[in-house]
């Protein structure tokens, strides 16, 4: 299998759609420059499918909304999550609600997406998981991919999808290679993975809080304590099946995800848990999430915001059957 | 602008000139300053300019690339230098860093890394002058870039409508990030614009300190009085691309340009003009030395604090810390 980093994944994926399907426009600033997954893509598809954006989130999203209502396919790159929240209005008012509102008449398929500049030092304005606010909001369905090879798969189904689709990219994984199938690679939006099969502690893992479980497994293995990690790709739609079974096969759950902890995807999570698998548990669901605070810039203090492997094994610790930790 | 008052922009220049070499210096040897740094050298004349125009009790608000402007307004350099390295005894006490630096005891009302933000904040600073029967006057600084965003236009046409006492600068350096300006704007000028908003709109020469001054002492004057707004656009440049990238070389533009501009370095230039009208040479030398004395005890302070408490990340959140029942 070929091995891509997880930037390239994205660009792939785009590149493979747009030629598929010369409806697919991307929407981006400064999408000719080259740190940018759409360099070169004006060359290849020209400016007419490529436009030079202005400094105008709100507006550029409008556009994107009634190109979408009359036949194409839009990819809005806002390049950072939080300049989303410029174009809230038209994202939350408009795309998630014109089918509904209009009775069905109108179809919205849009693409999202969202690079999460946290942990890198760019404070509380650039460092947003905004996630759990959109998940909020239904009629936008939620990607949160955690390895090149989902995240390659997830935005070409999130791009054929007739829906609005948000698609979060935690921007630490942009450097991380890791293998691809060949030929074409879809996943479907809605289905989890289990990353990692296990028997003792069910932990859900969301977007770069999975890697950080996985090596959590890892060290907690030597131990004798068997993680199961699950990561859920997409929370709209949720697979709540797979982190029930997984659930009733270990009874414990912790749930690992970067973005804040009240109303968040962990707390959604918990509470599916908490209301269909109560019967399943045998230790309380614990949360290794940020807290309620934004993202300081300090680098000393935001080291204390996001799931650690260190943070999750303290949480499986606190959880693991008595036993297991006796050993 | 009378002598003293063009030593004074000339120490300003300068102080911002080798504060901003001291930060690349630090960033490029990887000692201790995170994150995204938006450097501004090149523009000193129009922010040094346009914040001399200023009372210290006026306001003024920047951008993402506004190290230079607190500093402008009269800010010490110790807690800016201290918060862009995240420590504690920071500006913000290390909350905010590059993008945020802010000192309200000199009118800095902070910057945003939401590009166009600041612009209607600004006409709120403005309003509420007035309202509390003061004459402060707001500042407030922008690039070209923000120019195409919603914000900018619904903030100037507020402030025209409430005739609020605030003078828009826009530092027009012809790039936003990669992009240059003709690529995104339909009107030929930013200036132009304020024709829409029923408020004057005059281009300068952003790069000499004395022009910038006399057009926003001009919109200052009449932003006191009650005539309402101004729209400055100052011609100026970068000479650094969008941001410090440690040691990669990301340029968008052609390197002539880059030099191009270089030889009409707003320093350079002032300080000819400075000797040319009789200051001395050593007069300019004392000051040199001075900024450079400044500059570097701003940089060993902030390298000797510490960094903030891990009790400190919840500081500031709340002005009543939430009782957790
Ligand atoms: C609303 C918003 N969109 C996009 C960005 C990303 N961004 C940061 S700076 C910048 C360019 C701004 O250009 P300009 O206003 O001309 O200021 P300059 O950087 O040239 O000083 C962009 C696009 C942002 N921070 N905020
Ligand atoms: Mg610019």
């Amino acid at each position: 299998m070929p091995t891509m980093s997880y930037r390239d994944a994205i660009r792939q994926a785009m590149l493979e759609e747009m030629r598929r399907d010369p409806a697919v426009v991307v929407f981006c600033e400064d999408a000719r420059f080259w740190t940018m997954p759409t360099h070169g893509f004006v060359d290849e598809f020209g400016p007419e499918r490529v436009p030079i954006m202005p400094i105008s989130e709100e507006g550029f999203t409008g556009a994107a909304i009634g190109a979408a209502m009359t036949g194409l396919r839009p990819i809005v790159d806002y390049t950072i999550a939080n300049l989303m929240y410029v174009a809230w209005d038209q994202i939350v008012n408009h795309a998630a609600k014109n089918r509904y509102l209009f009775g069905g008449q109108a179809s919205v398929p849009i693409v999202f997406r969202a690079a999460m500049k946290y942990a890198n030092a760019t404070a509380a304005q650039h460092s947003d998981r905004p996630y759990p606010q959109l998940m909020n909001v239904p009629g936008l369905k939620i990607v949160v991919p955690s390895n090149p090879a989902d995240a390659l798969g997830l935005l070409k189904s999130a791009i054929r999808d007739d829906d609005p689709v948000v698609y979060f990219e935690p921007l630490r994984l942009w450097g991380t290679k890791g293998e691809v199938p060949e030929g074409e690679h879809l996943v479907p939006l809605g289905k989890a993975a289990i990353c990692r099969e296990g028997t003792d502690v069910t932990v859900v893992a969301i977007g770069d809080a999975v890697p950080a479980a996985l090596k959590a497994a890892e060290v907690l293995s030597g131990e004798g304590v068997d993680l199961e990690v699950v990561d859920p790709r997409t929370l709209v739609p949720l697979d709540k099946a797979t982190i029930l079974d997984s659930v009733a096969k270990t009874g414990r759950l912790v749930i690992a995800d970067p973005a804040h902890k009240t109303c968040g995807a962990a707390a959604e999570v918990a509470a599916i848990v908490a209301e269909e698998g109560f019967a399943s548990l045998r230790a309380p669901i614990v949360r290794v999430v940020a807290p309620d605070v934004h993202p300081p810039f300090s680098p000393a203090l935001e080291a204390l915001m996001y799931p650690s492997p260190a943070r999750v094994i303290a949480a499986v610790q606190s959880v693991a059957p008595a036993e297991l930790m006796a050993r | 602008m009378k002598t003293e008052e063009q030593l004074e922009a000339m120490r300003r220049m300068l102080r911002i000139r080798r504060f901003e070499e001291a930060v690349m210096d630090i960033v490029r040897k990887g000692q201790g300053i995170a994150g995204a740094v938006h450097i501004c050298v090149g523009q000193e004349a129009t922010i040094v300019g346009s914040c001399l125009a200023l009372r210290d009790d006026d306001f003024m608000v920047g951008y993402h690339r506004s190290h230079g402007h607190p500093i402008a307004k009269g800010a010490q350099l110790r807690p800016l230098m201290a918060e862009l390295m995240g420590r504690r005894t920071g500006v913000c006490r290390g909350k905010g860093g590059s993008m945020h630096l802010a000192d309200f005891r000199v009118g800095s009302l902070g910057e945003t890394a939401i590009v166009g933000a600041g612009i209607p904040q600004a006409v709120g600073a403005a309003y509420g002058a007035r309202l509390r029967g003061t004459d402060q006057v707001a500042l407030c600084f922008f690039g070209d870039g923000a120019a195409n965003i919603g914000s900018f236009h619904e903030g100037l046409n507020l402030a025209s409508l409430w005739s609020a006492g605030v003078v828009f600068v826009c530092e027009n350096n012809r790039y936003a990030m990669s992009t240059a300006l003709a690529d995104t704007m339909a009107a030929g000028s930013v200036a132009e614009r304020a024709a829409s908003y029923q408020m004057p709109g005059t281009i300068v020469d952003g790069q000499d300190v004395i022009s910038v001054f006399e057009a926003v002492s001009m919109a200052v004057e009449r932003a006191r009085a009650g005539e309402g707004p101004t729209l400055i656009e100052a011609h100026t440049y970068r000479y650094r691309d969008h941001a410090e990238y440690g040691n990669l070389k990301l340029s968008h533009r052609p390197e002539d340009e880059v030099e191009e501009w270089r030889r009409r370095d707003p320093i350079s230039v002032f300080s000819a003009q400075l000797l040319a009208s009789g200051v001395a040479e050593e007069e300019l030398r004392e000051i040199e030395e001075q900024v450079a004395a400044e500059v570097a005890d701003a940089v060993a302070f902030a390298k000797a604090s510490p960094a903030p408490d891990p009790d400190e990340l919840f500081d500031d959140l709340w002005a009543t810390p939430l009782e957790v029942h």
